[in-house]
């Protein structure tokens, strides 16, 4: 079943939405700045934290003209565009390190966490999608529908509570939290491997219920369709109506969904990486929030869109690919 | 037997052997660690590691050193001086001579320079320190030679020499680097027992032992402090064996108890909690409302309950059992005596219950900050107690952002306290001409006498003139509170009974990376077996 892939029209949408993308992040980076102004949140106390409790108000004073926060957003705005542009992230106030720095010790993990939790949780979906849809109302799909349900209503920081008391506390065969072991200095793939381990069976399953559910809908509606039909009446095997006709059409519904969990998947790692002392990104997303520490908060905004554009980029292109009709007009 | 009740016993049999297979592994007994390597779970992580920018000001910092330290009973002892300082008759200079021979963990020398550098850095008004108003004393800072440093103060300042357990940064790194955005809070280098291997942000910091450490080197070569946020989770890894040591409130510590592998520490503490009743309130700055609220609180059953007894009743911000305290402040909890006190000043009671004066309603409002337990649980109680005696307080929560606008007219739940020297926190507190000033003296405090004494006792130099000052600042508190002080708050510890030298100082209200049992990990042997 090979098929030339048409890496023109592919190659044409992706640049279009690239040239999109640059108008959509100047009005998220500019959003964002205007959010982060108007919230309750000062940015002066967040950078003195329990010292900010004792100090004068002449210090505080001298420490919001020295961060720079008493201007107007719109020019910190335009001086952070102006700097990013040329290269220069600037400074995270709250984390007191250049934000380059601070994304590029965590991006990787969190990416990490991510692609290995939405594997974890497409593959598994994929498989008991199909086969829950082919005996509809059966055990397996009764009783995987109700955990798909009961999962999607379980928060993810409560099943990673409940998996660190699970595998860590009762039975002792994995990691509670961290990148390596506490004791340990250096970072070794053998030492990270067990830790990974939690983080991501807990991301994957929040994110799991929904690829399920939408595999077996997908898949159970296309084996009711008409070409389906008319592959079991030419006699075609099972296997082949399954996987060849019903999966492939089935999954349509699903590629769609893969763009528009991107956000969930990053808000999901959030709540991940707490329970889990992840170093990843999340935990300075909501450092950068609550402090309104603009330049991190505007960088790593920058970085979630580009992952959502991404996302659905992608997804996109698997749908013109999975269902020709479609296109890459988008 | 039919075959269903045969696979419904097999089901039961296989149950069983599960649950009891799970049970077999659970409680771990822990990795086998050497002795050596300590790893310790802390709630909060410092936001730099530069002493510039206010990393270790209070001492304990593992990384660096200062002219002075703390010892067990928080006395000074010399560290990078090689004496506690010469202060002249005037008490406005102290001049310390510097230990010879101390080199930073760069192999450079420790010098007079490095430390008029870290102060004067400190007090650059460019330099964003917030704790920096901790030094307002210091005219100015001058190394004289390479092992003399001389403060001049612009004030005679009694507790100066406390404030020098500052960590000394060196020159020859920092001073290359922007203060405040530079590699020095990540990669610092110190004189201290130990070198930071590496800081993972909110997962650990990891230190190793100094070799060449003045002091000798520690014989915990390896220590590491994990940041986790949650209890839960921190008493989890606890368990599992993953941490040696951890803080835990006292619902989790409890668990340890009846463990005889692990010992806990409950660390006498300043660090109080209190009702600010604002002066510009006309409820709570109503002089007999103020007493009538102080006795009427139950301090020993928030003690007993909210605390699990990990505490003591409050009387002021010296604790019961500090030196330093008033004896005979105590209050005893006396309903009667509120409900008198209030009958006699005029307020009676309205149709509801709650007293009325002058068509004016005794109720106010309570502000405690959101998602901290421990204050929610002393607001709820304060307000169930304050009720009993015809008094409403309806009880708010909120983030700082919301409380400060309020703070002039609205009472707070608040926390803080300092062991070092009463100075440190009743100044803030209670001086009148700090009222309103950022979050220093919350009700607006403003009392003539009170003011004089705290004076007094900040410039002499004299124990016993300062004792007798702190006196009257307590005994001022009885007649006119300006607070209600509820509780003094243990703080709790467990740590694996692996070493000799674990014991706790008396801790301020922030504790983290500096205080707890760790306070002296460079002194912790690994007990023999």
């Amino acid at each position: 079943m090979t098929r030339r892939l048409p890496w023109g029209p592919m190659a044409r949408m992706a640049g279009r939405r690239t040239l999109f993308a640059a108008p959509v992040l100047l009005l998220v980076t500019f959003g964002v700045f205007a959010v982060a102004a108007l919230s309750p949140f000062d940015p002066v106390k967040a950078y003195a934290g329990t010292a900010g409790l004792t100090a004068s108000q002449a210090e505080l004073d001298q420490l919001r003209a020295n961060l720079g926060v008493d201007r107007p957003f719109t020019a910190r705005w335009w001086d952070w565009l102006t700097s990013a542009l040329t290269g220069d992230l600037g400074t995270s106030a709250v984390l007191r390190q250049p934000v380059a720095d601070v994304i590029a010790g965590r991006v990787g993990w969190s990416a990490m966490l991510a692609c290995c939790a939405f594997v974890a949780a497409l593959l598994p979906a994929t498989v008991l999608g199909v086969l829950a849809a082919r005996r509809r109302g059966g055990l397996l799909d009764r009783a995987a529908t109700a955990l798909a349900y009961v999962l999607e209503a379980a928060p993810a920081f409560w099943l990673g509570l409940l998996a660190v008391w699970l595998f860590a506390v009762r039975l002792g065969a994995l990691p509670s939290g961290g990148l390596t072991d506490a004791a340990a200095d250096t970072v070794t793939a053998g030492q990270v491997a067990p830790h990974l381990v939690l983080p991501v069976l807990v991301l994957a399953l929040s994110q799991l219920p929904w690829f399920y559910l939408y595999v077996r809908q997908g898949v159970a509606d296309a084996l009711e369709e008409d070409p389906v039909r008319g592959a079991r009446a030419r006699g075609l095997s099972e296997r082949r109506v399954l996987l060849g006709h019903a999966l492939r059409s089935g999954m349509l519904p699903v590629l769609t969904l893969i763009g528009s969990r991107v956000p969930e998947l990053i808000t999901g790692a959030l709540l991940v990486e707490t329970v889990f002392s992840w170093p990843g990104i999340a935990a300075a997303t909501v450092q950068a929030a609550t402090s309104v520490d603009f330049p991190l908060l505007a960088a790593l905004t920058v970085l979630a869109t580009a992952a959502v554009l991404a996302g659905n980029l992608l997804s996109d292109l698997l749908y013109g690919l999975a269902d020709p009709r479609v296109g890459f007009d988008g | 037997m039919t075959a269903r009740t045969v696979r419904g016993a097999a089901g039961a049999a296989l149950a069983t052997a599960l649950i009891t297979g799970v049970t077999a592994c659970a409680n771990p007994s822990g990795p086998a660690r050497p002795a050596d390597s300590a790893v310790v779970g802390i709630a909060t992580e410092p936001e730099t590691l530069s002493p510039l920018l206010g990393y270790g000001k209070d001492g304990n910092s593992k990384i660096f050193d200062g002219l002075l330290t703390h010892d067990a009973d928080m006395k000074l002892r010399p560290a990078l001086a090689e004496a506690l300082p010469e202060v002249s008759a005037d008490g406005r200079t102290y001049t310390y001579r510097l230990r010879q021979g101390v080199k930073f963990s760069d192999g450079e020398p420790f010098t007079a320079a490095d430390v008029e550098f870290t102060y004067r850095t400190i007090l650059d008004p460019a330099t964003n320190n917030a704790s920096k108003t901790e030094l307002d004393a210091i005219e100015s800072v001058t190394a004289q030679g390479p092992d003399r440093v001389v403060f001049t103060l612009k004030y005679p300042y009694a507790p100066f020499a406390e404030r020098t357990v500052l960590p000394i940064a060196p020159q020859h790194v920092a001073g290359k680097q922007d203060v405040n955005g530079g590699g020095f809070g990540t990669r610092p280098v110190g004189t201290g027992p130990y070198v930071l291997t590496g800081w993972s942000k909110g997962e650990k910091i990891s230190f190793r032992a100094n070799p060449s450490y003045w002091g000798g080197e520690p014989a915990v070569k390896k220590f590491t402090m994990a940041v986790i946020k949650d209890d839960d989770v921190r008493a989890t890894r606890l368990r599992s064996g993953e941490l040696d040591a951890a803080v835990l409130p006292p619902n989790l510590a409890e668990g340890f108890a009846g463990d005889r592998t692990r010992r806990t520490f409950a660390a006498k503490t300043f660090d109080y909690r209190n009702v600010t009743l604002p002066t510009q309130h006309p409820v709570t700055g109503d002089p007999a409302v103020r007493q009538a609220l102080d006795v009427a609180v139950d301090r020993a059953t928030m003690v007993d309950k909210l605390l699990d007894g990990a505490g003591k009743a409050a009387y002021g911000p010296v604790p019961t059992d500090s030196p330093w305290f008033t004896p005979g402040t105590e209050r005893a909890y006396d309903l009667g005596r509120a409900k008198r006190i209030l009958d006699d000043a005029g307020w009676k009671p309205g149709e509801d219950g709650v007293r009325v004066k002058d068509g004016v309603r005794a109720s106010f409002p309570l502000w405690y900050t959101t998602g901290d337990k421990i204050r929610q649980d002393h607001a709820l109680a304060f307000a169930s107690d304050a009720r009993k005696a015809g008094v409403e307080v309806t009880t708010e929560a909120g983030t700082w952002e919301v409380i400060e606008p309020r703070m002039k007219t609205d009472a707070v739940l608040a926390g803080g306290g300092s062991p070092a020297d009463p100075d440190f926190d009743q100044y803030l507190l209670l001086t009148s001409s700090l009222a309103g000033d950022g979050f220093n003296n919350m009700a607006r405090y403003d009392n003539p006498v009170v003011d004089r004494a705290l004076t007094d006792a900040r410039r002499s130099g004299d124990p016993a003139v300062r004792k007798a000052a702190y006196d009257t600042v307590q005994r001022e508190l009885v007649k006119n509170p300006g607070y209600v002080f509820l509780t003094h708050i243990d703080h709790l510890y467990v740590v694996n009974d692996r070493w000799d030298g674990p014991g706790t100082q008396v801790e301020p209200h922030d504790h983290g990376l500096g205080s707890g049992p760790w306070w002296n990990v460079e002194h912790w042997k690994p007990k023999q077996k």
